[in-house]
């Protein structure tokens, strides 16, 4: 397993693996206080646990517990959860989950979060487990008023039959909801052959409503009375409005109110256009406080000179200094990878109501129980007193991992009588995003007279989220996060030490990014390894293979992507195909790119071949298109992406200067599954981490350059002639 | 100043300065939500709405020069013939994650459609290129533009 989010999930599944499995069991009440509709519902229906209600006329409503980003999760949650109720997908409708860690957490984590590629893996047994007692049950039901025994009966498709006469599972409902619930591990669970939804193609659920413009994100929330405000934060992080012509503002037709905050001003109107008016017009000058000389040149000295000494040891296997020093061939590299803003197509956004005594909030987010302590915190309220309504995010790439959009919405709703939405601008939604790190890796390698790597050191240094977020799982001094994919590599080395420098950039924010800690490490450790084969002078698919003998599953998928991708078939002067290979989220990927190199130095990607081990799959079109987007998202980074200081301020601002990958730059993306029965792993941010070391090793196989810093400098591939 | 828009085929009359972009009439003041907001710059597509049947970045329009022009936005896309075979062929080949461009990506494809009724990839790329979509359904669009088309 790799380290990260999961290590730590383990730890946190011990502790709350009581409160999930006491939320699953009937015996646990849901609090009716938080939720009205469901309280009506538990008294005319049959709600056997927290995701799922039966109402007396047979209509399914589902609470799915993870929140929907695109990622397909809606879908494949209510599968896990239909197989087992014995329910068609058509006869279902979903629920957006409330704040709630103790019936809501993925046990992987431990809380109500949608991030690491951890959903299928934390819910596919407590979901099926849950779909199972519901259906025992409504079959116990019919049972009883039959007169039978339960293993004669049979549930299909929302009813219960006897092969002769059926009750609908609405008519089953109160009197299943009147049994003693069993202890949802004691259920048996469909052995998965005999799976009618688990694992064949399914259609989303979410997606009718997001093609006619009827689906509901956070920022299309319309309530009685509300305003809508635009919001200017202090461009360097720490500062101050220091003046504000309200009057300007005031004088813009529309604009009602202008409020100030500690680090913003928002001018509040009856819809964006006049806020966004009234905010430039009022002009706001900034004190920019003690991050008003950041710059990303200092920021990188900075992680230059620190790296330069031994970090925290966060693996050491054998002895690498001294393999090292005796071997054959030695070589050392500085990989750098940049900070990244997440630029959801959704901006930030929150709509909140502030009472006397009470807060109510309409968001898109990942953490709904963190936005709810922290709208309380803002607010000054007990938990209790701030509802949370989630909505579909369009768009989460880990930027609704964060609450800050949500404090800084409440601290200006409370200066305002009514409801209010605060929309980011692009322009504020790219400078105030928290980035992804900026890591510099250093590498060491020998290798032996015949090529084989004797040792491997790498030490990496950057920012630790995990101390920030989830502290636990920044132990010793080591962020779990930070140094996965990179401690635990694929290949067999027995002489290995991995290190972790802690460098925090003054006045940056930094957080996770799809893909998190394997996204910068698959990028570093594939290239180096790529180098490893070039200095050798061996095929890059060959030397890894020879690395791979301990590890079947790894080895498959390098192997199917070759195949696939016709690995070592001659291709055109200036173009070359590069391989990734990594196991990270529980999944093995393995990716070869083809690119051609224009004698400008332009790099147009042509294809991508990606291979998939993720063990039982659940729905497997949501696999392809998880394999096609993780890969743009990942590849708009490697040819684009880049967040840049000076003078305490971002240089970027909107999509002409922070750079989308846009339909014309796509490549086609070719997915290959293969059938497993291992345990479903996360798919979600995997050929995001594949994709960078594919695309920068086919550069090199193209152009017999290097690629160790992101995004590429075209500068570097220009042909001399 | 009161203008009345036709959006829809219905009027809709409006007490607004002449620069505010025709997107925040949309979405504030009627609540026609389906029109998204991106970037403000016209440099995403999410807005894209019909000013006479020509696609245009609702945020980047003023409604003054809107005039008698109809408009057209994805609530109502689907009563035009290519419009309702786009949703079908997005629907039938899954073309959506998170939904949030899809609106602009299907009004500039209906565009594309009403002119080029058999469009190339050379033609999707031209007319599609200004439509950003950050989960990267590039290749999905394209296989549902060529679908919808067939």
């Amino acid at each position: 397993m790799p380290d990260g989010i999961h290590t730590l999930d383990r730890r946190g599944f011990l502790k709350v693996g009581a409160a999930v499995g006491g939320g699953l069991a009937l015996t646990v009440a849901l609090p009716p206080s938080l939720r009205p509709a469901l309280a009506a519902a538990e008294a005319s229906g049959y709600a056997p646990n927290a995701f799922i209600r039966i109402d007396r006329q047979g209509l399914v409503t589902l609470v799915i517990p993870s929140a929907e980003m695109g990622q397909g999760i809606y879908t494949a949650e209510a599968m896990l959860l239909a197989e087992e109720l014995e329910v068609g997908l058509d006869q279902v409708r979903l629920e957006h989950s409330p704040p709630d860690d103790a019936l809501y957490a993925n046990p992987l984590i431990g809380a109500q979060l949608t991030g690491g590629s951890t959903s299928i893996r934390g819910f596919w047994t407590p979901l099926r487990q849950a779909g199972a007692v519901a259906r025992t049950l409504l079959v116990a039901a019919a049972a009883k008023q039959w007169g039978v025994d339960p293993s004669t009966l049979k549930a299909q498709l929302g009813k219960v039959t006897d092969g002769k006469r059926s009750l609908g599972y609405g008519e089953l409902a109160d009197a299943a909801a009147a049994l003693p619930a069993p202890d949802p591990k004691s259920v048996a669970l469909k052995d998965p052959k005999d799976f009618t939804i688990i694992g064949k193609p399914a259609k989303r659920l979410d997606t009718p409503g997001k093609v006619n413009g009827t689906a509901e994100f956070g920022i299309d929330t319309k309530l009685p009375g509300m305003k809508v405000a635009a919001i200017a934060i202090s461009p360097v992080l720490g500062g101050k409005p220091k003046t504000v012509d309200e009057a300007a503002a005031m004088a813009v037709k529309g604009v009602r109110q202008v409020v100030r905050t500690d680090e913003a001003v928002a001018v509040v109107a009856d819809h964006l256009g006049a806020a966004k008016k009234g905010l430039e017009a009022a002009a706001v000058q900034w004190d920019d406080g003690p991050n008003a000389h950041v710059s990303s040149a200092d920021i990188v000295h900075a992680l230059e000179e620190e790296s330069k000494t031994p970090g925290v040891i966060a693996r050491n296997d054998g002895d690498p200094g001294k393999t090292l020093s005796g071997a054959a061939q030695r070589l050392d590299a500085i990989y750098q990878v940049p900070f990244l803003a997440h630029a959801t197509m959704e901006p930030m956004n929150c709509t909140v109501h502030v009472q006397k005594d009470s807060c109510e909030i309409w968001v898109g987010t990942q953490v709904p129980t963190m936005a709810q302590a922290v709208a309380a915190q803002v607010a000054g309220l007990p938990k209790e007193k701030v509802q949370v309504h989630n909505h579909l995010l369009g768009g989460g790439f880990g930027r609704r991992l964060e609450v800050d959009g949500i404090a800084r919405a409440v601290a200006v709703a409370k200066q305002v009588d009514g409801p209010v939405k605060v929309v980011y601008s692009r322009e504020e939604d790219i400078q105030h995003d928290m980035y992804r790190p900026y890591y510099y890796d250093r590498f060491s390698a020998g290798l032996d007279a015949e090529g084989r790597p004797v040792a491997w050191t790498h030490r990496i240094a950057g920012s630790s989220i995990m101390a920030r977020y989830f502290p636990a799982g920044f132990k010793d001094g080591v962020d779990a996060d930070a140094v996965e994919a990179a401690a635990e590599p694929p290949y067999a080395f027995e002489n290995i030490r991995v290190e972790y420098v802690r460098v925090e950039p003054q006045g940056v924010p930094t957080s996770w990014w799809r893909g998190v800690g394997p996204t910068h490490n698959v990028f570093v450790v594939e290239s180096f390894i790529d180098e490893l084969a070039a200095a050798a002078k061996q095929d890059p698919v060959e030397y890894r293979k020879a690395l791979l003998g301990h590890n079947p599953r790894a080895l498959g998928v390098l192997t199917l992507a070759a195949e696939k991708a016709g690995w070592g078939q001659p291709l055109p002067k200036g173009r070359g195909r590069g391989v990734s290979v990594q196991f990270a989220f529980g999944s093995y990927v393995s990716q070869v790119a083809e690119v051609e190199v224009a004698a400008d130095g332009s790099v147009k990607v042509h294809r991508i071949v990606c291979a998939v081990d993720c063990g039982l799959t659940v729905n497997p079109d949501t696999i392809e298109a998880q394999a096609q987007g993780g890969a743009l998202f990942g590849l708009t980074a490697v040819l684009h992406g880049a967040i840049t200081f000076q003078n305490g301020r971002v240089e970027q601002a909107n999509f002409d200067t922070y750079l989308p990958m846009r339909i014309d730059e796509a490549p086609v993306i070719e997915t290959h599954i293969v059938k497993s029965s291992e345990a479903p792993g996360g798919i979600g941010e995997t050929a995001t981490a594949a994709v960078s070391a594919a695309v920068t090793n086919a550069v090199f196989a193209a152009t017999g350059k290097r690629i160790r810093t992101l995004p590429i400098d075209t500068d570097l591939l220009k042909s001399s002639s | 100043m009161a203008v009345t828009l036709k959006i829809n085929g219905t009027p809709h009359e409006v007490d607004v300065d002449g620069d505010i972009p025709l997107l925040w009439v949309l979405r504030d003041i009627l609540g026609m939500t389906g029109t998204k907001f991106g970037c403000g710059q016209a440099l995403c597509g999410a807005c894209t709405v019909h000013v006479d049947g020509q696609p245009v970045r609702s945020c980047q329009t003023p409604v003054d020069s809107v005039g008698d022009s109809a408009v057209t936005t994805i609530e109502a896309i689907g009563q035009t013939p290519q419009g309702a075979t786009l949703q079908k062929a997005w629907l039938e080949l899954e073309v959506v994650q998170c939904g949030y461009c899809q609106s602009g990506q299907i009004m500039s494809a209906a565009a594309l459609l009403r002119d080029t009724p058999k469009p190339t990839d050379d033609d999707i790329d031209a007319a599609m290129s200004g439509n950003v979509c950050r989960c990267g359904t590039y290749q999905r669009i394209r296989a549902a533009i060529h679908k919808a088309a067939a």
